[in-house]
């Protein structure tokens, strides 16, 4: 994107939260063991390609995350399957931990 | 069955509540049962991540100014000088560039985030912004005046585009009437944004 219109830069900063640690912890890991599993370029892809109304709306580690799970799910380190399977697990686990 | 979520650690005390962040825990407890990460592992890149801030960048700035020698061995070979002051910054390249009275420089990252995060710490969000990323490399000094910054018209500004292999810190301008200061006090006037580039360094004596 550099090159491009844009508005003014807004001094914006946040304490990042355990879960966005925890992604770029991932990430960190992900791209530097030998083999890797997937690579930065890959993560890049991943947020490139998603059409500009999701890449706005979404935060800087909800693209990451969403990118790596097409990663890792396209380099066969996790399927489809389990990943929906795990997904509604820990959705109902923390549902269930609220009430 | 409990599966070792790094996530019992007292850090964390806010319950999940996005898609995205059960997305995070699904993918890494996915990760973890499969054996292709640990929970340590995540713990510790985390910890690490944690460990690193600008204070290491502004350490190295304060022995660069009070070193020559160090400071001509930094711009040459910015990873080798800086693990002589015991810090390691890992395989990411690491370039140095330095202000002086002619020329000022700015990092930005437009493809993604890079960031000399070995240095300081996880980026800023405006950094990572795409206000910061468009306009850094197109109208660096208007960028410049929206931080307070403002670039003499006779003094060159030079724009670094990082990557995922190369990595740029700013060498900030010593700022006058700081002669007398030590090498603590001098790294204590080093703030982030002066190593980014998108501020310079000041002093009041009072």
């Amino acid at each position: 994107m550099g090159g491009l219109e844009a508005g003014h830069v807004k001094p914006t900063e946040h304490d990042y939260e355990f879960w966005e640690k925890n992604v770029d912890a991932m990430l960190v890991l992900l791209t530097s063991k030998s083999p890797k599993l997937m690579s930065v370029d890959q993560l890049r892809k991943g947020i490139e390609s998603l059409p500009p109304d999701a890449y706005e709306k979404m935060s800087y580690y909800e693209r990451w995350i969403f990118s790596i799970t097409q990663a890792l799910q396209y380099n066969g380190v996790l399927t489809t399957e389990e990943l929906s399977r795990k997904l509604e697990e820990v959705q109902s686990r923390y549902e269930t931990e609220e009430v | 069955m409990k599966t070792s979520s790094t996530n019992e650690s007292d850090t964390n005390n806010t319950a999940p509540t996005t898609y995205y962040q059960f997305l995070e825990i699904s993918v890494r407890e996915l990760l973890i049962e499969k054996g292709v990460l640990s929970a340590e592992d995540i713990r510790n890149a985390v910890k690490e991540m944690d460990s690193r801030g600008p204070e290491l960048g502004a350490q190295v700035v304060a022995r660069a100014w009070v070193d020559p020698q160090f400071k001509q061995s930094l711009l040459q070979d910015a990873p080798s000088a800086v693990k002589t002051l015991g810090l390691d910054i890992g395989p990411v390249q690491l370039l140095v560039v330095e202000n002086t009275p002619e020329v000022h420089n700015l990092i930005v990252c437009t493809l993604c985030s890079c960031y000399p995060r070995s240095l300081l710490g996880l980026p800023p969000d405006w950094y990572k912004s795409r206000e910061y990323r468009s306009r850094a490399v197109r109208e660096p000094r208007s960028v410049l005046l929206e931080f307070g910054t403002d670039i003499s018209d006779e003094v060159e500004v030079r724009v670094h585009d990082s990557t995922a292999d190369l990595r740029y810190l700013v060498l900030p301008q010593r700022p006058a009437g700081t002669g007398h200061l030590t090498e603590d006090e001098l790294a204590a006037l080093v703030k982030r944004d002066s190593m980014i580039g998108v501020t310079e360094v000041c002093f009041s004596a009072i």
